[in-house]
C-alpha cells in the first residue's frame, strides 16, 4: 500500500498545516500578535485533522450479489463503515470536552501541573499511534506482505519504519512516565525533594542500554517480544529519571519533557511521511530544546547536572539555616514597608514562587495600584528561573492584570536596582542571593541574580526565619543594613501594606 | 517520498524552529509551552489512520484510545493557550473615559 500522504494535494494540505504551526510559534514574538498567532495553531490542526479524515474513512467490505444481463455476479464491494465514523467523531468529541473543560476551569497557579499533564498525554498518545502501527502495519504503509517458504503470510515492516517506530514509542513511554512525575511533583501528591536511589546512576545507565539493545534486535528482527521490552523499559526509564530531580529545578524538566514530546510526534511523521507531524516535531523539539536551555544558562548549571538530579538534596535546610539564628537581622511591619515605599520614587517587585503558593498576585497588583496613586513608579523584576515553569510569574501577574510593559527581564531591569529607593522580594529567595556573585563555595556561584540588595532598601518578605531557599543556602540580603524583613505569609502581609496605605 | 526527502524537511524545520523560538519573547514562555503542547498532538493524524484501518480490531481501539488523549490535548491546549493570552494587556492610558 502506498503512502496516502504521498498524494500531492494531499501532502499539500499536510504542509500547509506545518506553515500554520510555524505562524503559530511566530505569533509568540508579542503578546499582540500572539492572540493571531493561537488561531493560525488552531486552522493548522483543523487542516490536518480534516485532511486524515477524509482520506482515511473507514470501510467494510460488503459482497454485493445481483443479476446483470442475465448472468449472476458476486463482488466484493466497499461501504462506508458508519459505526466506525461514528466512533471517531465521538471520540475527538470525549477529548474535546475534557480538554475545554479542564483548560476552563483550571487555575493559573495550577498551569505547571496542567503542562506536565498534557505532556504525558502527548506522550501516551505517540506510545498508542506505534503500537496500533506495530499491531497493523499495512494499514499505515510501512510493510510488505512477505510469503515465506515455510509457514504464513506475514507483514514485514520496513527497516527504516522500524527504527522510526522504537524511536517513537521509546521517547513517547519516556515522556509519558516522566511528565506523571513531573505532573505529581508539581501537583503536590510527590514530595518536591529529590528522591534519591542508591547506584541509580549505574541503574539508568544500565536500562539505557538495554533499550538500546532491544531496539537493535527489534530492528533486527522484528520480534514481538523486543518491542515490548523496549516498551516497558523506557516507561520505567521516564520514571527513574525524573525522580531525582528537586522542585526547583523543574522548569528545566518542563522544558525537557516538551521537547521529548515534539521528537516522539517527529519520529511518528517519519513513519508515516507526513509533513505536518515531522515540521511540528522539529518545533516543539527545538523550543523545548531551547526553553532547557535558557533555564540551564539561568541557573548556570549543566542540563548534565540538572538530568542528574538531586541538587539540594545533600546541603539539607540545616547547614544554611543554623547561622540565620546566630545573626542580627531587622523585622519590619507592615506599617514600616507601606510608609518606606509611599514614600520612594521607584518601588520594583520581585515575585518568585512563594507568590505563587501563597496565591498573592491580586493582592500584590493592589498593592502596587496604590503606589502609583501615591505617585510611585512600580516595576516587576522577573528572573528566567522563578517559579516552576518557564514564564510562570508573568502568567500570573498577567492573570492579576498587570501590564506587561511594567514587567522586565532580568537583564532589562538589573542595573536599575542601583536607582531605585525600595526593593520588594515576595516569595523569592535564590535569585536575589549576593553570594551568586562573590561567594566561589557556593553552589549557586554563577548564577545570574537580580541585585536587590543595591537598592536604597530592600524589603523581603518571608514565611520565617528558619527556612532557606530551594538550593539550601543562606542568604546574604537578609542581613544587611538595608534590608527589612517582613515575616508573613506573603498574601496576608501584601493585603495588610495595602490596608496600611490608605 | 524518500527517507532524504523527509530527513531534508526535518532538518529545515529543525532550523526554523530554533529562530522562531528565540524571538519569542519570554514573558510568554508559559503559552509558549502550551501552544507547543496543543500542536505537538498533531500525533492525532496517526491515531486517525489506526482508528479507521480495518484488518487489526486490538490496534483500532488502540487508535481511538489515541485520539481521544490527543483530542484533549488539542483542544484543551488551544483553550487555555487562549485563555493566557487573553490576559496579557497593555498599561491602560490615564482613560478619559474615566471622569
Amino acid at each position: 500500500m502506498e503512502h496516502v500522504a504521498d498524494n500531492p494535494w494531499v501532502a499539500l494540505a499536510y504542509l500547509i498545516a506545518g506553515v500554520c504551526f510555524i505562524l503559530a510559534l511566530r505569533g509568540l514574538s508579542s503578546p499582540e500578535s500572539s492572540r493571531r498567532g493561537n488561531r493560525y495553531g488552531m486552522i493548522g490542526m483543523a487542516i490536518a485533522v480534516v485532511t486524515t479524515l477524509v482520506t482515511h474513512v473507514p470501510t467494510v467490505p460488503v459482497l454485493a450479489v445481483g443479476e446483470v444481463a442475465g448472468y449472476d455476479y458476486a463482488a466484493l464491494m466497499q461501504r462506508v463503515d458508519t459505526l466506525a465514523v461514528f466512533e471517531i467523531l465521538a471520540a475527538i468529541g470525549i477529548g474535546a470536552v475534557i480538554g475545554v473543560v479542564t483548560a476552563r476551569r483550571i487555575a493559573m497557579t495550577a498551569m505547571p501541573q496542567l503542562v506536565a499533564a498534557f505532556h504525558s498525554l502527548v506522550g501516551l498518545a505517540a506510545v498508542l499511534v506505534a503500537i496500533a502501527a506495530f499491531l497493523n502495519p499495512v494499514a499505515f504503509g510501512i510493510a510488505d506482505i512477505v510469503t515465506p517458504l515455510i509457514g504464513a503470510p506475514f507483514a514485514a515492516i520496513h527497516g527504516v519504519s522500524r527504527v522510526e517506530m522504537i524511536l517513537g514509542v521509546a521517547i513517547g513511554a519516556i515522556t509519558f512516565s516522566g511528565s506523571v512525575i513531573a505532573f505529581l511533583k508539581l501537583n503536590g501528591n510527590m514530595g518536591g525533594a529529590p528522591i534519591m536511589l542508591p547506584m541509580r546512576h549505574a541503574i539508568n545507565l544500565g536500562v539505557a542500554l538495554m533499550i538500546l539493545w532491544f531496539s537493535f534486535s527489534f530492528w533486527l528482527t522484528q520480534s514481538p517480544l523486543d518491542f515490548w521490552i523496549v516498551v516497558a523499559l523506557s516507561f520505567a526509564i521516564g520514571f527513574l529519571l525524573i525522580i531525582p530531580i528537586g522542585g526547583a529545578d523543574m522548569p528545566v524538566v518542563v522544558s525537557m519533557l516538551n521537547s521529548y514530546s515534539g521528537w516522539a510526534a517527529a519520529a511518528m511523521g517519519f513513519t508515516l511521511h507526513n509533513t505536518a507531524m515531522i515540521i511540528t516535531g522539529a518545533l516543539v523539539g527545538s523550543s523545548g530544546a531551547i526553553l532547557s536551555y535558557i533555564m540551564c544558562r539561568a541557573m548556570n548549571r549543566s542540563f548534565i547536572s540538572v538530568i542528574a538530579g538531586g541538587f539540594g538534596a545533600e546541603a539539607g535546610p540545616s547547614g544554611g539555616g543554623g547561622a540565620a539564628i546566630d545573626r542580627p537581622w531587622k523585622r519590619g511591619s507592615a506599617e514600616d514597608a507601606a510608609f518606606l515605599m509611599s514614600q520612594a520614587e521607584q518601588v520594583i517587585i520581585v515575585p518568585g514562587y512563594g507568590m505563587a503558593v501563597a496565591q498573592a498576585q491580586h493582592a500584590l497588583r493592589e498593592m502596587a495600584d496604590k503606589l502609583k496613586e501615591h505617585g510611585v513608579r512600580v516595576k516587576y523584576a522577573i528572573h528566567p528561573v522563578a517559579g516552576r515553569m518557564p514564564g510562570h510569574m508573568n502568567v500570573l501577574l498577567a492573570e492579576a492584570n498587570v501590564p506587561y510593559d511594567e514587567v522586565f527581564e532580568l537583564e532589562d531591569v538589573n542595573s536599575e536596582f542601583s536607582q531605585t529607593d525600595v526593593a520588594f522580594v515576595i516569595g523569592a529567595n535564590d535569585v536575589t542571593n549576593p553570594a551568586a556573585k562573590t561567594d566561589k563555595t557556593s553552589p549557586i556561584y554563577g548564577m545570574p541574580v537580580l541585585d536587590v540588595e543595591k537598592a536604597k532598601t530592600v524589603l523581603f518578605i518571608k514565611r520565617s526565619m528558619g527556612g532557606v531557599g530551594y538550593a539550601g543556602v543562606d542568604n546574604e540580603v537578609f542581613y544587611r543594613d538595608n534590608t527589612m524583613m517582613l515575616l508573613a505569609d506573603a498574601k496576608k502581609m501584601v493585603e495588610e501594606i495595602v490596608k496600611s496605605l490608605d | 517520498m524518500s527517507f532524504i526527502a523527509i530527513l531534508s524537511i526535518f532538518v529545515l524545520a529543525c532550523f526554523v524552529g530554533y529562530f522562531v523560538v528565540w524571538s519569542v519573547t519570554p514573558a510568554l514562555h508559559t503559552p509558549l509551552m502550551a501552544v507547543t503542547n496543543a500542536i505537538s498532538s498533531v500525533i492525532i493524524v496517526g491515531a486517525l489512520i489506526a482508528a479507521a484501518a480495518s484488518g487489526s480490531p486490538s490496534a483500532k481501539w488502540l487508535g481511538l484510545l489515541g485520539v481521544v488523549l490527543a483530542s484533549i490535548n488539542i483542544f484543551g491546549g488551544f483553550a487555555v493557550t487562549q485563555r493566557m493570552l487573553a490576559m496579557y494587556k497593555k498599561k491602560e492610558r490615564p482613560a478619559v473615559a474615566k471622569h
